[in-house]
């Protein structure tokens, strides 16, 4: 376990105790007080340290790197300002990595919200066999983004299996180059990104859902209201909470999306923009052409939008459910 | 549960709830075969040839081969990506839930000034993209001399998945009854005594919790092995997928095979667990 180390008392009992110590017993309490903030101070330290080495400092580093040209040897010296950031809002790719990652937030939201509460109620209800069907829907949210890749890349090549049995169902118009022409490409990948993650939202709805109280649905159907009208009225209000913290969860996700794009698109379609994200080109520009300086401010504009997008929607959306929900003990 | 469900006479029909109609049943084998059928294809591709895919992509296996399975099951290299995937995903799992406990427990059971700060500071970790930290990350990673080791994916991983480890187990800790506290000190247990006996027993379910959403993260990881394994004796089974369908194009066959062993590991350990992630959850999503 996190044992309380001895060289991590950086503090001791010289901080002022927070809890006032009454007058008169105050060597006890001092003790006391001491041994406490040796315990607080022993079992955040590893936490705050690891966090802070490599969530905090890197994105620091990112904004000091974004200022040169670099190619990532020796120290940065050609210090160029925000021109890197002016290059990439000039770079017609990255405009389309923005307008993709836009459709993708939206998509995502307006498209996984409603299946997955029509799923979530649906497996919330009583039904023999629900634990398998719940399972048999959470299979693609678990597996991995690189081998649901690859999956659905096999499945939708122009001679792949879908566009096979398009033909042998005499839907010939259909076929299409799903993941190679340039103007569909973006809707395939947000089919994709739907059947992987709509399993997410489930079982964060299921989660929720399980923590209606059932005395409430009862009395409910005890005053005659039917199933839609339960669900409607009493069971949607309480789930609210749970929908707003999916919906931030989803926002943040899509804005940094990278695994399945890179893996399922072709390199020549990405390169082109038509199937980019910010994050695929931060990593084809900054990690393999080694413009490490421009990829750096691609992270920090990506960080940004996130972080924006992020208080924006504690601010109007999410600011009662933190209260209730996140900080644990009610007031 | 289905069995108190089923227990509880339905019959009448003025009840609305008609536990199992068939409606309820064909919805959800509609949404089973929608989640699962490309997965089914993917593992019954792999007992066929490539020559049979091309021919036919939709068919099924004839005859059934178990070449392709046996080809990849054979190969060194993907028994060492598996063991570099485990042993990533193990010590990513075991650092998050160490790190993870010390300090929810002290943000749960403690009260001090800053409490409310470090634990924003914490959440504040949510808003950060993975993605967006993974150059500098790199390039940090490079000073250290970590590249080309499990370290540069363990540690970062950790510090990732620190928040919502917190944001998952601090409401569980906090529920634990205060009486339970007050008797352990009674009896001369201090508060780390109370943490190791009584507190760690008590919060399994959400221990396992963070656990497996740690681990299934790390199994599936990709992009931060992409950038810091180069070496490809340290290459994780993501990587040894993504590779292979790269190396191999024109043997679709031995693509859906590898693809559907990568696949195995995560469907096991999540069938085992569905349980325990659904209910360690809820202390989260409280409304």
């Amino acid at each position: 376990m996190t044992a309380t180390n001895p060289s991590l008392d950086l503090a001791g009992g010289a901080d002022a105790p927070p809890a006032r110590p009454r007058p008169g017993r105050s060597s006890a309490r001092a003790g006391e007080t001491r041994r406490k903030w040796f315990e607080i101070i022993g079992l955040t330290t590893p936490a705050v340290l690891v966090y802070v080495t490599f969530v905090l400092v890197p994105m620091g580093f990112a904004f000091y790197y974004s200022l040169f040209r670099w190619r990532g040897v020796g120290k940065p010296t050609d210090y160029v300002g925000f021109d890197n950031y002016v290059l990439a809002f000039q770079d017609p790719i990255f405009l389309d990595a923005l307008r993709n990652n836009a459709i993708i937030v939206f998509g995502s939201l307006v498209i996984q919200g409603p299946i997955a509460l029509a799923v979530a109620l649906l497996l919330n209800r009583n039904f023999r066999g629900r634990t398998v069907f719940r399972l048999l829907a959470f299979v693609p949210y678990v597996l991995a983004e690189v081998t649901v890749g690859i999956m659905w890349k096999l499945l939708l090549a122009d001679a792949g299996t879908v566009n096979a049995m398009l033909e042998s169902l005499g839907l010939g118009f259909l076929v299409q180059a799903w993941l190679a022409d340039l103007d569909l490409v973006i809707w395939t990948l947000l089919f994709i990104l739907t059947w992987k993650y709509v399993g997410f939202a489930i079982i964060l709805l299921l989660a929720g859902l399980s923590n209606v109280p059932e005395e409430l649905t009862e009395a409910a159907q005890i005053d005659g209201a039917s199933w839609w009208q339960i669900q409607r009225h009493v069971t949607l209000p309480l789930l609210a909470p749970t929908i707003r913290i999916w919906m931030f969860l989803s926002m943040i996700g899509s804005l940094q999306i990278f695994d399945m794009i890179w893996v399922t698109s072709v390199p020549a379609v990405r390169s082109l923009g038509a199937s980019a994200t910010m994050a695929t080109y931060m990593v084809d520009n900054g990690f393999f052409a080694r413009l490490w300086g421009y990829g750096n401010a691609v992270a920090v504009i990506l960080f940004v939008i996130s972080f924006v997008a992020a208080l924006l929607f504690q601010r109007f959306l999410l600011r009662r459910d933190l209260q209730g929900a996140i900080t644990g003990r009610a007031k | 549960m289905t069995v108190t469900a089923n227990a509880v006479p339905s019959t009448s029909a003025k009840r609305p709830f008609a536990w199992s109609s068939p409606l309820t049943y064909a919805l959800a084998l509609a949404v089973a075969a929608v989640s699962i059928t490309p997965v089914v294809y993917v593992i019954v591709g792999g007992f066929r040839t490539t020559p049979q895919i091309v021919a036919d992509p939709a068919g099924l296996p004839d005859p059934w081969v178990w070449d392709n399975y046996a080809r990849v099951l054979t190969r060194s290299d993907f028994w060492g990506q598996a063991l570099n995937s485990g042993v990533i995903a193990l010590g990513t799992t075991l650092g998050v839930v160490l790190l993870g406990v010390g300090a929810a427990f002290v943000l749960a059971r403690y009260t001090f000034r800053g409490r409310e700060a470090l634990y924003t500071f914490f959440t504040l970790g949510l808003l950060f993209p993975a993605g967006a930290a993974i150059l500098p990350l790199y390039l940090m990673l490079r000073d250290l001399n970590l590249i080309n080791s499990y370290y540069a994916v363990m540690l970062p991983q950790i510090a990732f998945q620190l928040p919502l480890t917190i944001v998952i187990l601090r409401p569980f800790l906090s529920a634990i009854p205060r009486e339970l506290e007050d008797a352990a000190a009674i009896d001369g247990t201090g508060r780390i005594g109370f943490l190791w006996r009584i507190v760690l027993p008590l919060s399994r379910p959400a221990l396992v919790t963070v656990g497996i959403l740690a681990f299934v993260a790390s199994w599936n990881a990709f992009l931060l092995p992409l950038l810091v394994l180069g070496d490809a004796s340290l290459h994780t089974l993501p990587l040894g997928v993504q590779n292979f369908s790269s190396q191999y194009t024109s043997d679709t066959a031995g693509i859906l095979a590898f693809t559907s062993l990568a696949m195995l590991p995560a469907l096991l350990f999540f069938t085992f667990a569905e349980k325990q992630i659904v209910g360690g959850l809820q202390g989260a999503v409280k409304g």
